[in-house]
């Protein structure tokens, strides 16, 4: 599948395109299918998103999984923070991004 | 919005520019038009034949236009120096302390946001040609160049 | 150290509400990004992978108490708990909002810090020697003329959109402990019989093409550096390639000219810049040295330390450096506790540092290239106090210059250009050499990791040199070995094909057991490298 991803412009999080808005879990990405660039410039344009852009992506049985590990790590958090990710109580979660 | 802004004395020069190339090579034109890439120090023996120079910003980060602003004025030129193309009004100040005395930006710049940049700042670090005193001067007043 | 005067003051000032004014506009839509970013870097303000990140510029690697508390602050109110300190001496928030980027750069401006050219296209901190005003070895304090420069290169108009960032290091002794010949321009402070001035370097830069800074003036008199500067940023603004960024930093332009031509162009330049009278007078010199000069020393105190507590005596061994005050010493505080994340201090951490500073040494402290600590003037008195507050915090490793004392950039953990991570790397490398015992044995050996090739981890200066790179999306690791960033600079070579991340800790392994079978008396594993070449190791790497 085909996902956008990018950043908050005012708080910088990590935001995934959900189908009808922005939300900070990877989790809730929708297929963009070949909609993503025009996305992205909607969306930028409206300031709801900044750097966006669009990531490969599969569907595993522990979720929505971006195809590059940098976006991975994006989804997560720093692996040497498990405090500081969006999982802070799973100590293993950084496995996830290997 | 502001399409042309001078901060020169009476009108701006309506003539349309000719290359460096041109110029050089024979033209009795008064207005050349200097590109990203080419070297002000070319028309350093024309000098005053020049009523204006214009000097083109293709991109804002291409910052090669404010070296040649101040060789022109180094070396006395006094014409119109015109900044024109991608010019911000967030360059204008720096444009300004390299000599540029109007500009022309692709952009029509918010007056508003041009006059909160030329009152910005009050002092100045270094010496240029824009005949501001840098701190360094007004610190030593009792020096040669304060 | 320096003191703004009520200019300084009004400029930081003024810019904190130039970049309010520019976020302003940015959050009501009026700058697009691309309008924007050019202007937020300029303030030190990334976009990166979590978050913003705020970069944050330590003058020179020097700070007081009060600004190192300050920056304890900001960790913990705009931030979550901690910073991270660099390899170009200033400190990274990784987690800041735009909205609060504004508020931020005004709480910075109360101490006299500020983030002004921290990142762009544009001259960057200015960096020196962690140990200035108190290294024996020192022509002079090389402080004064940093911050001259600093002043110079701020806000300078012509220079504001140079092809790429340029990097200005200050040095005034033959030792280099600030890797000066791998900058872009690189001062070398000396004395001509009575005249001060210095050797220039240019050229130098790690990333995608390392080079070590040819020479390009014998000597400039202290008064025309400035003017000598100019000239060649000017050569620089000029020429340097505008094409393609990966090709466009001076060190480019110094090498596809040649040597020779550069400097030529540099001369004729500056014939005609040292005419219009852009050097400050000497005055000015002579208004900001006494900031640097020697603070008010005790006299006639003890040398002697209580070595009775073996803990503190190996610290004592390791991280404490001689001073050129009797009684005094300089105490270096690693950032790399064994399994921690190299050059990181927790807000708590940063408080204790600021507490220490002001209390043990004359509120002075200083940030080093390898993103250490150093309190420059501790009475040798009150060593064993501050080795026990060190240690209680976790900031009592006695590892500096040995295996464990880690350069690594954030790496794909933090950063948008890494192609790898390099913290965990650097975690198993300190926990697989963590014995003191086998780290003493090995002795001074720089191991620095970058995550990519822009190497902010220094990497092509290592003894032992790590570059992350992406090989077909998993994380695979170069081995480097002999560079150096001291005076003898050398680019380190490639040994071979990538690593895993546990094939390049077995790898380096394999390395150090070579050092250890082959050295001769007195040689550090550079020097045996050095002696013997790669041969002996890339057999035993590989087989």
């Amino acid at each position: 599948m085909k996902i956008l991803t990018g950043n908050d412009l005012g708080t910088g999080d990590v935001i995934w395109w959900a189908g009808d808005g922005w939300s900070r879990q990877v989790g809730d990405s929708a297929d963009v299918g070949d909609k993503g660039d025009e996305l992205v410039r909607a969306e930028e344009a409206a300031q709801r998103v900044v750097g966006a852009y669009v990531i490969d992506a599969t569907v595993t049985d522990e979720g929505i999984r971006p195809a590059h590990i940098k976006d991975r790590i994006r989804a997560l958090g720093p692996t040497v923070r498990p405090d500081l990710t969006l999982k802070p109580n799973d100590a293993d979660a950084g496995n996830w991004v290997i | 919005m502001v399409e042309f802004l001078s901060f020169r004395e009476g009108e701006a020069t309506q003539e349309p520019t000719v290359t460096v190339e041109s110029f050089t090579g024979q033209s009795n034109s008064t207005a050349v038009r200097i590109e990203a890439g080419e070297d002000a120090r070319e028309l350093l023996p024309y000098l005053d034949r020049l009523s204006l120079v214009e000097v083109n910003f293709p991109a804002f980060g291409d910052g090669r236009g404010y070296s040649a602003a101040r060789i022109l004025r180094e070396a006395g030129y006094a014409g119109e120096l015109r900044a024109v193309g991608d010019v911000l009004v967030d360059q204008i100040v720096p444009m300004r302390r390299c000599g540029f005395d109007s500009f022309r930006p692709d952009r029509a710049l918010d007056d508003a946001a041009v006059e909160r940049a030329l009152n910005r700042y009050a002092d100045v670090y270094q010496k240029t040609v824009d005949g501001r005193r840098p701190v360094w001067a007004k610190r030593h007043p009792e020096t040669v160049d304060g | 150290m320096y003191r703004y005067d009520s200019y300084d003051q009004s400029i930081v000032d003024a810019r904190v509400e130039e970049f309010r004014d520019q976020t302003q506009r940015r959050l009501a839509g009026h700058l697009t990004e691309d309008q924007f970013k050019p202007l937020r870097l300029m303030n030190g303000l990334y976009l990166q992978l979590h978050a913003y990140m705020l970069r944050v510029a330590i003058p020179y690697g020097t700070l007081s108490g009060k600004q190192m508390r300050k920056l304890g602050e900001i960790a913990r109110k705009y931030d979550r708990g901690y910073g991270h300190f660099t390899t170009r001496t200033n400190i990274q928030y990784n987690w800041i909002k735009l909205a609060d980027a504004p508020d931020i750069l005004a709480e910075l401006a109360t101490v006299e810090m500020h983030a002004i050219q921290t990142s762009g296209n544009c001259i960057r901190n200015i960096s020196s020697d962690q140990y200035a005003g108190v290294a024996a070895d020192e022509v002079a304090d090389p402080r004064p003329w940093a911050e001259l420069l600093r002043q110079w290169s701020t806000f300078h108009p012509e220079f504001t959109y140079l092809p790429r960032k340029f990097k200005i290091c200050v040095i005034a002794s033959e030792d280099d402990r600030a890797a000066m010949r791998l900058h872009d321009i690189g001062l070398k402070l000396v004395k001509r019989g009575d005249e001060i001035g210095a050797e220039v370097y240019a050229g130098g830069g790690m990333g995608r093409t390392p080079m070590v800074g040819p020479q390009i003036r014998d000597f400039v008199p202290e008064d025309e550096i400035v003017s000598y500067l100019e000239a060649c940023l000017r050569v620089y603004n000029r020429y340097g390639r505008r094409d393609n960024k990966f090709k466009a930093r001076i060190k480019i332009l110094v090498h596809e000219l040649g040597v020779e031509e550069y400097k030529r162009q540099v001369e004729e330049e500056f014939a005609h810049m040292r005419t219009l009278g852009l050097n400050p007078p000497r005055e000015e010199l002579d208004r900001i040295r006494p900031f640097f000069a020697g603070p008010a020393y005790e006299q006639g105190l003890s040398d002697a330390i209580d070595r009775s507590d073996p803990a503190f005596a190996l610290w004592v061994d390791r991280q404490v450096a001689a001073h050129r005050q009797p009684g005094y010493a300089i105490v270096n505080i690693s950032l790399k506790p064994v399994g921690g994340i190299p050059g990181d201090a927790s807000a708590e951490q940063i408080d204790l540092v600021a507490d220490l500073a002001e209390q043990y040494s004359l509120d002075e402290l200083r940030v080093t290239h390898a993103q250490n600590l150093v309190l420059p003037h501790v009475r040798k008195a009150d060593l064993y106090a501050i080795w026990q507050k060190l240690d209680e915090a976790g900031l009592a490793e006695a590892n500096l210059d040995l295996i464990t004392d880690i350069i690594a950039c954030p790496g794909l953990d933090y950063c948008s250009l890494a192609n790898a991570r390099s913290i965990p790397l650097a975690q198993k490398l300190s926990e697989r050499f963590a014995s003191l015992e086998r780290q003493k044995d090995l002795g001074e050996l720089k191991l620095k990791i970058s995550g990519c090739i822009n190497a902010c981890g220094h990497h092509h200066a290592g003894h032992i040199g790590i570059l992350g790179v992406d090989r077909k999306g998993v994380e695979n690791f170069q081995l480097l070995l002999g560079g150096s960033g001291a005076e003898d600079a050398s680019l380190g070579q490639i040994t071979g094909p990538g690593f895993s991340e546990d094939g390049v800790v077995d790898a380096i392994e394999k390395v150090t057991d070579i050092y250890l079978a082959q050295r001769e008396q007195g040689e550090r594993f550079l020097d045996t490298y050095r002696r013997i070449g790669m041969k002996p190791f890339k057999e035993a790497i590989y087989g």
